[in-house]
């Protein structure tokens, strides 16, 4: 054959990977990995250097979902690998596309508990959509064209490739295939149009219909149909909290997310609602609460790319597999044939937005100036609509789902399956490396920014400059939250006793640190952020003792929110 | 209820974990299993039995046609499936009676006997989870020693 070409299985990987299209990869090298990083040194993919693995998982994880490509990210075998594996297991419950490559020992060292050897297939098999370990060199070339494909078509998610040091090392007459076939792999299901048919008649025959859009709407880019649909139908759209963006938030059809701290308006509307079509979601229990009483009256038609999650926690009554967007378009073009055009003077629509309005006047808010509300309205206000934003995990994400709206869809990025804390600062900077045209802003708390703050180092002298808004109340806010309200105020493990200090610790590693404790401090210090070449820590104390409402306590249903007092 | 599911999956190593890590992972009991590689070498059958409501059934069926690694997967109607699972029992004799009477048990089950000895005999059976039970009942009385079974193996009928 004409295109055999004899290199190490090394290089066989670089070569392999910029046919894919990857021009950057986050990493840290180890003894099991160094033959992948020395042909590194010699391709021209560029490396990021990240302080901790999990954080490069993270990295790639951001990548992927704003550039849609798998993310890269590359650890050395036993702690690198078990390092990352948190980031893939992040990535495969958010349905991220990302290839992750660990060092692995010399194949003849597999199984005699080697220095630095774990069994990273097995111990990642549950989370990855799929793992390959090649035991030949020759193997390279078609594993990572696979890997690729398998992590970005279909439901996106994690791949691992776990090579061997002398699989790395070792020459091979190399081949690298176009095509290949995996026989038990089909990524996407043609839409049924007798299905989709059968969803139009639901929705056209009931009294109060809505549209839940889930993350799959956005994994799937589906914004212009969803939002064409929805005003053709003037059907109200919510969304789940993965799904969050995936409609213009400030458009008169919005409600926002549903769930444990969804929007007031939403969560009520939602359970008066008789049918729903429900896009790209798995019906979480953090978005429906209880699923039997999710579905008591409530007819089901759900869009999405996975049959799996097809009756998995609620009873459908129309099921449409296949790519969201794909069945958007057909269902698009079925109405414009019937040219349907709904008007807002149903009873239905007039009372939603009633609600609406009710809720977004009449919900308390915290009445101090440097409130959840007060400063992600803020935000809002002073950044531009293009802007991406990535959350940590806690009730910063939560406040940041109530009170900062979303205007350019698929802009807002969150660990919303997982709840990995200390995921939104390296995923920020993944994203800044996709989008380096827009800002990044990683809406974060102080307990979670903490397990990942060493990123500061890779955005400072990788020149990637994101902003963190710190929202700082110096405790794990949502246990505390809980402590509060399930233990009566029986407070343990949560006080982070102002320590560090935010401004000190991002100046340490040349960052830029803000303390802001008014409004106006704060738009100067989102103004300086926004300018700045270097990243921006603007560290804004809140009350510790602030909750995050309305809230639905676990286990109960959306009818049971909880509201401020 | 009780589910026959017949996979065809790649003949590689860690299919095997893969698939009983799936039923561990999704709250699922596999109830027996059996593989073994078919004609085609590139690949193994796997039949597992299981037990779950229709609906949880579908769900299991749905989850390991989500494998890459499966390439088929179904569940079979056991009305027009052949199937069959082989066991041997070592059985407790206490008298030259005991002895007539378990061959004739065997017999009438369509069963082998192996290794008669004084005080033990084994016999061989192939015949579904039902017959096996219904055996085990009148052999439990003899006392049995020592059970070792292969699970299912099914085959679904022409046509069917």
């Amino acid at each position: 054959m004409n295109n055999m070409e004899n290199m190490i299985g090394a290089k066989a990987l670089m070569k392999a990977m910029q046919k894919e299209g990857v021009k950057e990869v986050f990493g840290l090298p180890g003894g099991a990995n160094l033959p992948m990083y020395d042909e590194l040194f010699k391709s021209d993919i560029r490396h990021i250097l990240v302080r901790h693995e999990q954080s490069a998982a993270h990295m790639a994880d951001g990548f992927g979902r704003v550039s849609r490509k798998p993310g890269v990210c590359f650890a050395t075998s036993g702690p690198g690998a078990t390092n990352i594996l948190t980031g893939i297991a992040t990535a495969q419950a958010d349905s991220a596309p990302m290839v992750a490559v660990t060092g692995q020992v010399p194949v003849n060292m597999i199984g005699r508990d080697a220095f630095q050897e774990s069994d990273i297939i097995g111990m990642a098999n549950p989370v990855v959509k799929y793992a390959f370990q090649p035991r030949d060199a020759k193997e390279i070339p078609e594993i990572v064209r696979k890997g690729f494909y398998i992590a970005e078509t279909g439901r996106p998610g994690p791949v691992l490739l776990d090579i061997p040091k002398d699989v790395q090392q070792n020459e091979a007459s190399m081949e690298f295939p176009e095509e290949f076939k995996i026989r038990g792999y089909h990524p996407w299901t043609d839409p049924d149009i007798i299905h989709i048919e059968k969803a139009i008649e639901m929705l056209l025959h009931s009294d109060k219909p809505i549209i839940l859009a889930g993350g799959g709407t956005i994994i799937s880019s589906a914004f212009a149909e969803l939002q064409a649909i929805a005003e053709m139908l003037m059907i109200p759209v919510v969304t789940t909290f993965k799904g969050k963006g995936a409609f213009p938030e400030n458009h008169p059809l919005s409600l926002g997310p549903i769930g444990m701290h969804g929007h007031a308006e939403a969560n009520k509307v939602m359970t008066e609602a008789d049918c729903v079509l429900a896009i790209g979601t798995r019906f979480s229990d953090r978005s429906v609460g209880t699923f039997e009483e999710f579905e008591k009256g409530l007819k089901i038609i759900h869009m999405d790319v996975d049959p799996a999650e097809i009756g998995k926690n609620q009873t459908t009554q129309v099921a449409v597999v296949g790519d969201v967007r794909a069945s958007l378009r057909i269902m698009l073009k079925l109405l414009t044939k019937r040219a349907i055009k709904k008007n807002d003077d149903t009873d239905w629509f007039k009372h939603v937005k009633e609600e609406k309005q009710y809720w977004r006047e009449n919900l308390k808010i915290h009445p101090g100036e440097m409130s959840a509300a007060k400063i992600l309205r803020k935000l809002r206000e002073v950044l531009p609509h293009e802007s991406i934003v990535t959350t940590e995990v806690g009730q910063h994400q939560m406040w940041a789902s109530l009170f900062y709206d979303v205007i350019h869809p698929g802009t807002f990025f969150s660990s919303t399956g997982l709840g990995t804390m200390g995921w939104g600062f390296p995923a920020a900077i993944g994203a800044k490396v996709a989008r380096p045209d827009v800002p990044v802003v990683d809406i974060a708390g102080d307990g979670s920014f903490n397990m990942t703050e060493n990123s500061l180092a890779t955005s400072v002298l990788e020149d990637i400059p994101v902003i963190v808004f710190l929202i700082n109340n110096f405790t794990l806010g949502m246990v505390a939250q809980w402590q509060r309200t399930f233990y009566d105020r029986r407070m343990i493990g949560v006080d982070q006793k102002h320590c560090p200090d935010y401004c000190k610790l991002a100046e340490s590693y040349g960052a830029q640190g803000i303390r802001a404790q008014s409004l106006d401090e704060l738009e100067n210090a989102i103004k300086a952020g926004l300018k700045s070449d270097v990243a921006t820590v603007i560290d804004i104390p809140i009350d510790p003792e602030e909750d995050v409402l309305p809230f639905v306590a676990p286990g109960t249903s959306l009818k049971d929110m909880i509201l401020p007092s | 209820m009780w589910a026959i599911l017949s996979l065809l999956v790649e003949n590689k190593p860690g299919i095997l974990f893969q698939v009983t890590h799936l039923f561990r992972s999704r709250n699922f009991n596999i109830d027996s299993i059996s593989v073994g590689v078919t004609e085609n070498p590139e690949f193994s059958r796997m039949t597992i039995t299981t037990y779950g409501d229709e609906k949880q059934i579908q769900q299991i069926v749905k989850q390991l046609d989500k494998m890459i690694d499966t390439v088929e997967v179904k569940h079979l109607d056991e009305h027009k499936t052949v199937y069959r699972e082989l066991i041997i029992f070592k059985i407790k004799v206490s008298s030259a009676n005991d002895s007539m009477e378990i061959n004739k048990l065997a017999n009438a089950y369509g069963g082998k006997v192996h290794d008669v000895k004084k005080d033990s005999i084994m016999v061989e059976l192939t015949a579904t989870p039902d017959q096996i039970k219904a055996f085990e009942e009148l052999a439990t009385p003899f006392g049995i020693i020592d059970v070792a079974r292969t699970g299912v193996a099914a085959m679904q009928r022409s046509g069917a």
